[in-house]
Parts: structure tokens; C-alpha cells; sequence
């Protein structure tokens, strides 16, 4: 029987061959840690009086209150640039990006890698081929002290993605619809193996990182892209680093992609999900586009070409923020970020902004959100009730002008003062 | 005697600590004051240590903050029940020393409010006249929680279990 790629890297790591249901204790490559548990880390590497075992294997990332909100914040920021310079470490500071996308623009996540990251979306290393997840700190901790971590191995879900999106439909309504047929607990404890056949090779990698994004909300421990495309351009691949035909699956989902229209992921779960035409029309407050689901350059454009000329509805607010740095100058440079501004948006420092309710864009009760980001849980951005879908940056943007949810193309049929030209 | 805390299926960890009181945002002496703020909030000031909580289905999804499960063991939660648990936050729980038992028939039989004993050697759970069990957690997991923690184990022995 044949092998699936998630049985392929942890053998390989193992130095024998596992299959699903083994326990394995294999090396890592990365140990991700984010700003918000950094504490923790530190104080549980404390208590093992250790430091970590391979200091060039670990990242620090701040990047979940960047800048810092408060006193709180701030101290515990300036713990870890201390951290970092007494023991070797590497620190991605504020305003250089997500930890997912900078990990991945440093090259830091590798084809056939284990990156471990102090995130739940972890599993986007899966976009290039790297055995991706996320854990606590005290996992974290174990695996920066010991330079190993324990894994069970997984069995695997096969989604294969067919064909190409229709105008208008991006990665991240392909990403929802999968996290729809799956459910939140579809994929618990398993990786999502993601095929893209018969054209969807042709998604770049920022649209795999969405697709690898999102696999956690169906509860899986990795989703990992098998390489193709633009990948076998960026990477060196290894030529192990793929699954048998006959690997056995647990379940087979195909996704014809040409047959997709735009979703929406409706509160207070994400994989409820419908089409925008379910709730067209829904007044919003905020629309926020970025973060590691869909903050990347062509997020951006995606939203400027809908924004470009039009104006932001009066009383919502637009908020964007570049994923990274590298985002954020390649929009500046491109065009991308006048064309925001001039239709009303504002620039937030690159990182996870108001993602998880903490700072730059908080929801006041009853407030309703556009938000590109993934996830739409209860006062995940503020007041218990206000309400958050989940939606690509072009539906995005079009919501901010019309206002209310909607597609771009729901603007044309906009009386002239209502869409705001 | 402990009281049972009764919730849903997909209880997220954004449930049981927003992310806003995180311990980086509201400091590490309080921040657990706040398990459960939005969904149910006396809880904090109600729980007694020994407690029990009880969950429905994927119990812990989303967020990998383990502070929503520390903030429950320093309110002296030592168990949890539930009918299955998303991944990362069962990890947690066994490495924060916390027991994380699965049954859906003992959820099912469970109410809000419930007194209850529970041995934990055993998972034999008693309330009133009515006996459950509750099969232990797998061998690799036992062997940490027997130390305390997979933290403590690891601190022992320098290795994982098993390895």
C-alpha cells in the first residue's frame, strides 16, 4: 500500500516508514513563535533550564499586537528582543509582516520541512510542500529546547481542487467551500492532502498559502499542497516529496473550481458557509482586508481593481494591512496602495491587526464586519455580538463601497450616488 | 464533590479566553479571571477548584492559545469531559497536566450543575446512585500525565515517552 505525502515526511524524518496511527518523535526544521505567547516559551524553556537546541531553527514573530497596545504589550515586546539578542535568536519586528508570510518570504519553510509554529495556522507552510501546524507554548518550548517534537501520524483527507476559477472567483472562495464540505471537525487529528489538477496548478503560492490557511478550520493537523506549478519554479523539491498513487485516504473530496462563485463564511462558525447571494444586501460597519488568509500583494490588487475610482460608502471604515513589509513596498510601488487611498482605505502597519480583537479595528457591539481574514467565532473582534463574515478581498472591497455585502459586479447595478463614483 | 460545567459542541478557545485577555494584553496575574467572559460569565467567579468541565463535540477549536486552557487550570480545573476534542487543544490540555477524557455517552448523561465524583485512577464517575466509566487516556499520554505533565516528563527523563 501506498504512502500519503504526510506518511512520506514523517517517515523520511523517522529514518523508518510510518504509517497512520504511529507516534513518531521526529526532528524539526522551524520552531515558530509569535509575540502573544512568547512569555510563556520562555518561562516554560525556564522551568526545563533550557535554551534552545538549535538557535538558527527558531523565529520570534511580532506580529499579533504590532505595534504594542499597551504597557503590558510593550514589556513583554521588549522581553523578547532581549530574549532574542541574549541566546542568538531571530526577531521579526513589529511591522515586518504576519509570522506565516515572513516565515515563508525568508525562505524559512522549506518543500518537505516540519515547521512547528505557536499558531494555529501553521498550516499554511503547506503551500510550499512543508509539513506545517500549530501548538501551544509548552509544545513549542519542548520542541525549541529538545530540537524534536512528538507527533501521532496522521490519516489524510484528499481534496482535489480541478480546473480554473471563473472571473471574479479567487482562492479564498475555493478555500471556504472545501472548509464547507469538510465541516470544522471534518479533518480533526488528519492532514488535508490538496491535489490541483487539470488546471488549478496554475493557483500561485499565495493562493495555496490561502488554501493551506484554512485547512485548520476544518481541524486539520497539516494541509499540505502537493507541489506543482510555480512551486517547482521557487523550490527545490525533493523528489520523494510526493504521494503514491495508491496511498489510502480516509475520504476523496473534488472541488471543480469553474463551477465556483463567490462565498461568505456567515457568523459564528467558518465552515458556514454560502454564497454572497445569501446575504447580499447585509449593512456593514468595517471591512478589513489582510492577514495570513489573504493579505498578500495580489489580495491587494484584487481589492484595488475594485476599488479604483470608486469611493468607500460613507460610514464604513476601510482597513488594510499588508500582510508583511515586502507586501507593503511592493504595493507602494506598484500603485496598489494610492489606488487604496484614494478610494478611502487605511494603511495599517503589516502584521495581524484586528484579526483577533486586540487592537487597530476592534468591533463595538452590534457592529458588522467584511473581514478577508478566518475566522468568525463570537467576539473573535470585539463585542460578543457583533458579527464577522469571512470573505475574498474582492467582495471585500465591493461590500466597503456598496456598504453593504456584495460582489463587484453587484456594483454596476448601483445607482450612481449609491455607488459612490 | 464536584460541580459539572456543562457546554455545547465546538466550544472555541476564543470562548473560553477572548483574545483580548490574553495574559500579554491584561497581565499573567488575571487574565484568567476572564475564561468565559462572553459565553458565560460568572464562571470565573463561580468555579471551585476540582470542578468539572464538559464539552460536546470538537471541543477547544481554533486559536492554539494554551493560556485558555492554563486559564482553566488555574482556576483548578483538573478534567475535562467531552465527546471528542479538536487537536491542538488536547495536546495542550495534556501538557498543561489537565485530563482530557472522551465519552459521548457521560456527556450525553451529564446536566449543568450536576454533583459528581470522579476517581481518577479509575475514570469510574459517580453521581447519586449512577456509576460511569471513563476509559483512560492512551498509554503515551498516561505515562506524561503520571509525571505531572509531558513538561515534567520531559523535564525527568530528557526524552519523550516512548522514544
Amino acid at each position: 500500500m501506498g504512502m500519503t505525502l504526510a506518511e512520506k515526511i514523517l517517515s523520511r524524518k523517522a529514518g523508518r516508514e510510518v504509517r497512520a496511527g504511529e507516534l513518531v518523535v521526529v526532528e524539526v526544521d522551524q520552531v515558530m513563535v509569535v509575540d502573544s505567547i512568547a512569555g510563556s516559551f520562555f518561562k516554560r524553556l525556564a522551568y526545563l533550564e533550557a535554551t534552545p537546541r538549535y538557535p538558527e531553527r527558531v523565529s520570534i514573530v511580532i506580529d499579533h499586537v504590532a505595534p504594542a497596545a499597551n504597557l503590558e504589550v510593550a514589556k513583554a515586546q521588549k522581553e523578547i528582543r532581549e530574549w532574542g539578542r541574549k541566546h542568538g535568536i531571530r526577531v521579526f519586528d513589529v511591522g515586518r509582516g504576519v509570522c506565516h508570510q515572513v516565515l515563508i518570504e525568508e525562505g524559512l519553510a522549506q518543500p518537505g520541512w516540519i515547521v512547528v509554529g505557536s499558531d494555529s495556522h501553521s498550516t499554511t507552510y503547506g503551500a510550499v510542500g512543508a509539513f506545517g501546524t500549530g501548538m501551544g507554548a509548552t509544545d513549542i518550548a519542548l520542541a525549541a529546547a529538545s530540537g524534536r517534537t512528538w507527533f501521532r501520524v496522521p490519516e489524510s483527507v484528499k481534496v482535489v481542487f480541478r480546473g480554473g476559477l471563473p472571473k471574479g472567483v479567487t482562492a479564498k472562495d475555493a478555500a471556504l467551500e472545501m472548509v464547507r464540505l469538510l465541516t470544522a471537525e471534518g479533518a480533526t487529528y488528519m492532514a488535508v492532502e490538496i491535489h490541483l489538477q487539470d488546471g488549478a496548478e496554475a493557483l500561485g503560492r499565495g493562493e495555496r498559502m490561502t488554501l493551506a490557511n484554512l485547512t485548520v478550520e476544518a481541524g486539520a493537523k497539516a494541509g499540505l499542497v502537493v507541489p506543482s506549478g510555480e512551486i517547482l519554479d521557487l523550490y527545490r523539491v525533493p523528489d520523494w516529496l510526493y504521494p503514491d498513487p495508491d496511498a489510502r485516504y480516509v475520504r476523496e473530496v473534488e472541488i471543480d473550481l469553474s463551477t465556483l462563485s463567490p462565498r461568505v463564511s456567515v457568523p459564528f462558525y467558518v465552515d458556514n458557509v454560502q454564497e454572497v447571494a445569501a446575504v447580499r444586501g447585509k449593512r456593514v460597519d468595517q471591512v478589513f482586508i489582510g492577514t495570513c488568509t489573504n493579505g498578500r500583494i495580489e489580495d491587494l490588487r484584487a481589492a484595488a481593481e475594485v476599488l479604483k475610482g470608486k469611493k468607500v460608502a460613507p460610514g464604513v471604515r476601510l482597513l488594510v494591512i499588508p500582510a508583511s513589509s515586502q507586501v507593503l513596498e511592493e504595493a507602494t510601488r506598484d500603485g496598489t496602495l494610492l489606488t487604496l487611498l484614494e478610494a478611502g482605505a487605511t494603511i495599517g502597519t503589516p502584521g495581524c491587526g484586528p484579526c483577533m480583537g486586540r487592537h487597530m479595528g476592534v468591533l463595538a457591539p452590534g457592529e458588522v464586519c467584511v473581514s478577508t481574514s478566518n475566522r468568525n467565532f463570537r467576539g473573535r473582534m470585539g463585542a460578543p455580538d457583533a458579527e464577522i463574515y469571512l470573505a475574498s478581498p474582492r467582495v471585500a472591497a465591493a461590500s466597503a463601497v456598496a456598504g453593504y455585502i456584495a460582489t463587484p459586479e453587484d456594483l454596476a447595478s448601483l445607482p450612481q450616488e449609491e455607488a459612490h463614483v | 464533590m464536584s460541580r459539572v460545567w456543562k457546554f455545547g459542541d465546538h466550544i472555541n478557545t476564543d470562548d473560553i479566553l477572548p483574545g483580548k485577555y490574553a495574559p500579554f494584553m491584561v497581565g499573567e496575574d488575571r487574565f484568567h479571571t476572564f475564561a468565559f467572559a462572553h459565553l458565560r460569565p460568572e464562571f470565573a467567579k463561580e468555579v471551585k477548584p476540582g470542578d468539572i468541565l464538559v464539552f460536546g463535540r470538537n471541543a477547544g477549536l481554533g486559536s492554539s492559545r494554551e493560556y485558555a486552557p492554563e486559564a482553566l487550570r488555574k482556576l483548578g480545573i483538573q478534567v475535562i469531559i467531552a465527546k471528542s476534542y479538536a487537536r491542538i487543544f488536547f495536546r495542550n490540555l495534556v501538557n498543561l497536566g489537565i485530563i482530557p477524557f472522551e465519552s459521548e455517552e457521560v456527556v450525553d448523561a451529564l446536566e449543568d450543575g450536576d454533583r459528581v465524583e470522579l476517581d481518577l485512577e479509575t475514570g469510574v464517575l459517580v453521581r447519586g446512585g449512577e456509576r460511569f466509566a471513563l476509559r483512560p487516556p492512551p498509554p503515551f499520554l498516561l505515562e506524561a500525565l503520571r509525571e505531572g505533565s509531558l513538561l515534567d516528563y520531559y523535564k525527568k527523563h530528557g526524552r519523550f515517552p516512548g522514544e
